[in-house]
């Protein structure tokens, strides 16, 4: 037995009070939780409300500038061991203010991290929200997604089979969370992955003197 | 420690006049700021280059020129050139020209710009950028260096037996600033010929100008041109400054809300936390411009952009006045009792003069005669080294005889 902590960012793009994707969200964590603490684990959890952060996004979308609250968030999701990302769903796709986030994340942020989708509509009808718009985005991020995505419509709230889904996935990312896999791919792969200077979240400041650009800058024929 | 203003030529609706000034005017505007710069007190304007409207600076040197010859002592220069959709051989004629008639006061500021169909109206491919830039100063660099040049590379016709006129002036080729806001490769160039490192420390956390210039000067001394704290680097900057801050953030208020590239964004006062612009009064710039160099380290360069987002130019000339009569002094005399002793000034014709002859004269370049072909042969120059031989393309059957 150990006692050790798993980092966990909760991403929510809820706006409402109380929101039922924040709910999701949470119910997420606490099942993350019993599961971390019957294994000799825990987990800390670090909630990131987009609610709070939304023109901070808008501004880093229109000015390329950053503000300290967004690279706060960014700092977080970049030392969580794990995330769950959850959004309510617009016109048949995650709410804009829940894309724009990760549109303005670097693309090497979260190489590898476990993640695990989640989303809540007004109907079952976009039950498949998360794997078909929601997955791709994090394929392109490169993050490892958990099988299991989480969806609730009003009726789930009321179907004991939504807790076993949320204890299917929140076990799913436990074990992605142990096997250390993104902190792997960095020690082992890191520079096989595209970079740039000052990217994965200001964190990215290796410079590697023996490119072909870097020749050509010292005076170096192109190629 | 040099102080002046850049401005990147937009003509921009003025949003409390509700009125869009021509190109006719701006342009005369821009001569009459440039003028007002010297008269205040300033060291150095410099002009951006762009190849569409809503701008008017497609023709940097032809400006500069003008400026140089209505000045005395405002150094004039560039932010930036375009050295990715510019021909290099283009940039040396050019640069050296207008070296020559503002009798060395001017430099060069390069850049790779940021507009993507400039590239192709130019023959270009905005995704060559990087190594376009790099190639094209490695190119100037020589041109200006060496009376006969034989090149080739990737992006440009090759070069035989190929002399750039004029010659720079007095043979010392202008100072040249490399300028970058995300390229450590652009810093690195920099730092291995010794030129300037210019960061227009305008939208970027300063964290990520920290890193790029800690990494051009590291390369600086790595490359034996001096100490670390010896590179030259240069910052731009922006400021609106009225007699209290109150004022300043009333007038300035309209025009940032609409300003290009920030309007319709942020509020002022998150952005003026988050970036170099200052809105308030002379104390409030000085105090902002003063942690420039506790970020940044010493240096040789204080740009400000005061002619923008559609400000009107009665408004700048009285800005320039407020930056010359009550900022610039103050900060001249803080910066000189805080820098490190033994920090470069930015260097000038004289001073390049002086480093490269001493006392001696300047090397004065005199064309050896017409051959009748309207080419001097394989030895340009009358003092040309003569076991230096131009290998020129064969296009006269005799030259191409002559070499075998």
């Amino acid at each position: 037995m150990t006692d050790e902590t798993f980092r966990l960012a909760l991403v929510n793009a809820g706006t409402g009070d109380p929101s039922s994707t924040a709910l999701l969200g949470s119910r997420f964590a606490e099942s993350l939780a019993a599961i971390a603490s019957a294994r000799g684990k825990a987990i800390a959890v670090s909630t990131v409300n987009l609610r709070e952060l939304a023109s901070d996004i808008t501004t880093a979308i229109t000015s390329q500038l950053t503000s300290p609250n967004l690279a706060k968030a960014t700092d977080t999701l970049r030392q969580a061991d794990g995330i769950v990302a959850a959004a309510p769903v617009y016109k048949a796709g995650p709410s804009g203010l829940f894309t724009s986030f990760f549109h303005v994340l670097d693309n090497d942020l979260l190489i590898g991290k476990p993640v695990v989708l989640a989303a809540t509509a007004g109907t079952a009808r976009h039950a498949l929200v998360t794997d078909t718009e929601m997955r791709s985005m994090f394929a392109y991020l490169r993050t490892l997604i958990a099988p299991t995505s989480l969806f609730a419509a009003p009726e789930d709230w009321g179907d004991t089979a939504l807790s076993m889904r949320i204890d299917r996935a929140a076990r799913e990312l436990m074990l992605l969370m142990e096997s250390g896999f993104a902190r792997r791919v960095k020690d082992e792969s890191w520079g096989s992955y595209q970079h740039e200077f000052g990217s994965a979240g200001g964190t990215e400041i290796g410079i590697d003197l023996e490119t072909d650009l870097m020749r050509l800058a010292a005076g170096g024929p192109a190629r | 420690m040099q102080f002046g203003i850049f401005s990147v030529s937009d003509i921009t609706r003025d949003p409390v006049a509700d009125r869009t000034p021509s190109e006719a005017e701006r342009i005369d505007g821009i001569v009459q700021i440039a003028n007002k710069a010297e008269e205040v007190g300033l060291d150095v304007f410099a002009i951006g280059e762009h190849h569409n409207p809503p701008f008017f600076s497609s023709a940097p040197t032809t400006l500069l020129a003008h400026i140089a010859a209505t000045t005395k002592r405002l150094v004039l220069t560039t932010a930036t050139t375009l050295i990715t959709t510019n021909d290099p051989v283009r940039i040396a004629e050019e640069y050296a020209m207008l070296q020559h008639l503002s009798k060395g006061r001017m430099d060069l500021m390069i850049g790779r710009g940021n507009t993507a169909p400039v590239y192709p109206w130019f023959g270009q491919d905005i995704r060559q950028g990087l190594p376009l830039a790099l190639e094209g100063y490695n190119l100037l660099h020589r041109l200006w260096r060496e009376d006969v040049i034989d090149w080739e590379g990737k992006f440009r016709t090759p070069l035989q037996g190929f002399t750039s006129i004029p010659r720079p002036l007095d043979d010392v080729p202008p100072f040249v600033w490399h300028g970058s806001i995300r390229s450590p490769e652009i810093a690195e160039q920099a730092a291995f010929y010794g030129n300037g490192f210019f960061a227009n420390n305008i939208f970027w956390p300063k964290e990520h100008y920290q890193r790029l210039i800690a990494f051009y000067r590291k390369r600086f001394a790595h490359y034996g041109h001096g100490t670390p704290e010896q590179a030259i680097v240069g910052l731009g900057g922006q400021a609106y400054i009225a007699k209290n801050s109150q004022d300043a953030k009333r007038e300035f208020r309209p025009y940032f809300n609409e300003a290009p590239v920030y309007g319709n964004g942020p509020s002022l006062e998150d952005f003026t936390d988050m970036t170099p612009l200052t809105v308030g009064s002379p104390q409030e710039v000085i105090d902002k411009t003063l942690t420039f160099r506790e970020s940044f380290g010493d240096y040789q360069r204080q740009l400000f952009l005061v002619d923008h987002a559609g400000l009107p130019l009665k408004t700048v000339l009285d800005q320039l006045e407020l930056l010359g009569g009550e900022v610039v002094p103050v900060l001249r005399r803080e910066i000189a009792a805080r820098q490190a002793p033994g920090t470069p000034e930015a260097p000038t014709h004289a001073s390049l003069v002086k480093a490269k002859y001493g006392d001696q004269p300047p090397r004065q370049p005199r064309p050896n005669a017409n051959r009748g072909d309207n080419v001097t042969g394989g030895s340009p120059y009358q003092d040309t080294d003569p076991r230096l031989q131009a290998n020129l393309p064969p296009m006269f059957p005799a030259t191409a005889q002559e070499e075998k």
